[in-house]
């Protein structure tokens, strides 16, 4: 049984001028525990899927459910990370990472000291009382997941969460995140745009196609490359061949459009 | 070892070059009261300006003086001050609060909108006269006065910066399944501080206005009472002297909000 199902999806967005399909009958099932990747180009409607998994837009049609339970039922199974951190500046480290708990009113003496606990073995140990502002990006982002990992969410939606970070944190933030997620046997869902990060993290990718968005083609990840840390699993000669088959793939997705 | 002293050494300098230029900001403030002060002593005494109309410090000094000691400046500086606090800190209350109410229901905002506009746009201060037959000439229509001065503007200018919270900031909270309620009270309000802040500042300076010309148009004690006073008895020096007590406590309350704006602003590092 899928611990995740989406049903035939599609969403329009309405404007004054125009009505814009970003995703059409899109369908796809996660396994519990497992990581799957949407990889495609800009305008193909990751955002919005992700968006529609997380409950926060209601699909024009089609259904999303989570152990057999309505989106609007599950809410708190979800953690989403964003592109960016966005810590709230005028908030302390401590602060933020308990906001979920607070706004889920779970807080209390021992979700605070797991939270807390999590953060130490984040790494991020002594730094409970700064601004954000004071952190570097890297702490940041791993501030952000700790927030995110903070009300214990069963299924983790990561909208291209590295892509604002430089090249040699992207890496080690990789291999965390990717390392934390097995820890605690999270399921994931990951957006990018980047074709090696998506081979590295993931056991399964799927391929969008643009305007309006589609699952074009699904890879599986060879179990080699799961097994291996992401650092390592892109020094692997499967991690080169997968590059060049995807590659290919998004490349005549690219000239069918301009077709 | 010898850089670091280096370093050490051109530190000290920056440091030094970094005091002697605020020294000198600092002359050139006190050399330009210092000479707008004498020069109007002077000229005054040298009848080169009327000292009927443009009076002199020093008669000034004298005034005060006196009226420090029958007390009755006390009581008209405190009848002002207490309005002008009382009406800024209404002013910028309900301004924030029908913020919140239109950012709440964004139906209730765009009804309300052409009337905003036109709220605006009118001199608030045209109102004195139907707010002096409608809550008696006292307290309360020169209270009303500095805060109708001010709610508009803080209405329109702290809603314009509830909508412009990132939203991103809401989706964070939202993924959650943050209410409406705990999204205002954990984003948008805290981001808007500043924004708000700025508007009291500007407060401080509308609601004087505001209390003035209620104190003109109505009130028996006051400073904008003894201005009006003072005119029609032609005596300047109690003109000008409430003047001057008015800039010194304007500037007072002015930096009353920057002390708040310290504390509630904590990330500037």
């Amino acid at each position: 049984m899928s611990f995740l199902s989406i049903e035939k999806v599609s969403h329009t967005y309405f404007t004054k001028d125009s009505a814009t399909t970003a995703i059409e009958n899109i369908s796809l099932t996660v396994q519990d525990g497992e990581f799957v990747s949407l990889l495609g180009p800009s305008g193909c409607g990751k955002t919005t899927l992700l968006s529609i998994i997380a409950g926060l837009i209601t699909p024009t049609e089609g259904s999303v459910t989570i152990e057999n339970k309505q989106i609007d039922r599950a809410r708190s199974y979800i953690g989403y990370m964003l592109q960016q951190d966005y810590l709230f500046p005028w908030k302390t480290i401590e602060e933020n990472v308990l906001v979920g708990l607070k706004i889920t009113n779970h807080i209390n003496e021992q979700t605070k000291k797991n939270a807390l606990h999590l953060l130490d073995k984040i790494g991020l140990k002594g730094v409970e009382k700064s601004y954000p502002s004071q952190l570097s990006g890297g702490m940041r982002q791993r501030a952000a997941l700790v927030r995110t990992l903070a009300t214990n969410p069963k299924i983790l939606l990561l909208d291209e969460p590295f892509s604002a970070l430089d090249y040699q944190t992207k890496l080690k933030l990789e291999d965390l995140v990717s390392h934390t997620l097995k820890d605690y046997k999270k399921t994931a869902i990951l957006v990018t745009h980047d074709i090696g990060e998506a081979i590295a993290m993931s056991d399964r990718i799927l391929l969008l196609s643009a305007n309006p968005g589609r699952i074009a083609k699904e890879f599986q990840v060879p179990d080699e490359l799961k097994r291996d840390t992401p650092f390592n699993a892109r020094q692997h000669h499967k991690y080169s061949d997968l590059f060049q088959k995807i590659w290919k793939e998004l490349d005549q997705l690219e000239t069918k459009q301009e077709h | 070892m010898k850089p670091n002293k280096n370093i050490n050494l051109l530190h000290d300098l920056y440091l030094k070059e970094l005091r002697k230029e605020k020294q000198i900001v600092r002359i050139y403030q006190f050399l330009i009261f210092l000479v707008f002060f004498s020069g109007w002593e002077i000229a005054s005494q040298k009848h080169w300006i009327d000292p009927l109309i443009f009076s002199s410090p020093s008669k000034i000094w004298g005034l005060l003086i006196d009226k420090i000691g029958d007390g009755t400046l006390f009581t008209n500086l405190y009848v002002t001050l207490f309005e002008t606090v009382l009406g800024f800190i209404i002013g910028t209350l309900l301004g924030t609060i029908l913020a919140a109410m239109l950012w709440w229901s964004s139906r209730l905002s765009n009804i309300l909108d052409p009337y905003l506009v036109v709220l605006n746009a009118m001199p608030k201060v045209a109102l004195g006269p139907i707010l002096i037959v409608a809550l008696g000439p006292g307290y309360f229509s020169i209270i009303a006065m500095g805060a109708i001065i001010s709610i508009i503007i803080t209405t329109i200018v702290v809603y314009t910066s509830f909508k412009e919270v990132d939203q991103n900031y809401l989706k964070v909270l939202q993924t959650f399944g943050a209410n409406r309620k705990q999204c205002f009270k954990e984003v948008v309000l805290p981001a808007s501080f500043p924004t708000i802040i700025s508007t009291l500042k500007v407060n401080v300076g509308l609601s004087w206005v505001g209390v003035i010309v209620g104190e003109f148009l109505v009130s028996a004690k006051g400073l904008g009472y003894l201005i009006i006073y003072g005119f029609q008895v032609f005596n300047f020096t109690l003109v000008l002297l409430s003047l001057l007590i008015i800039a010194v406590f304007a500037t007072i309350m002015y930096h009353a909000v920057e002390l708040l704006e310290r504390k509630l602003i904590k990330t500037v590092k």
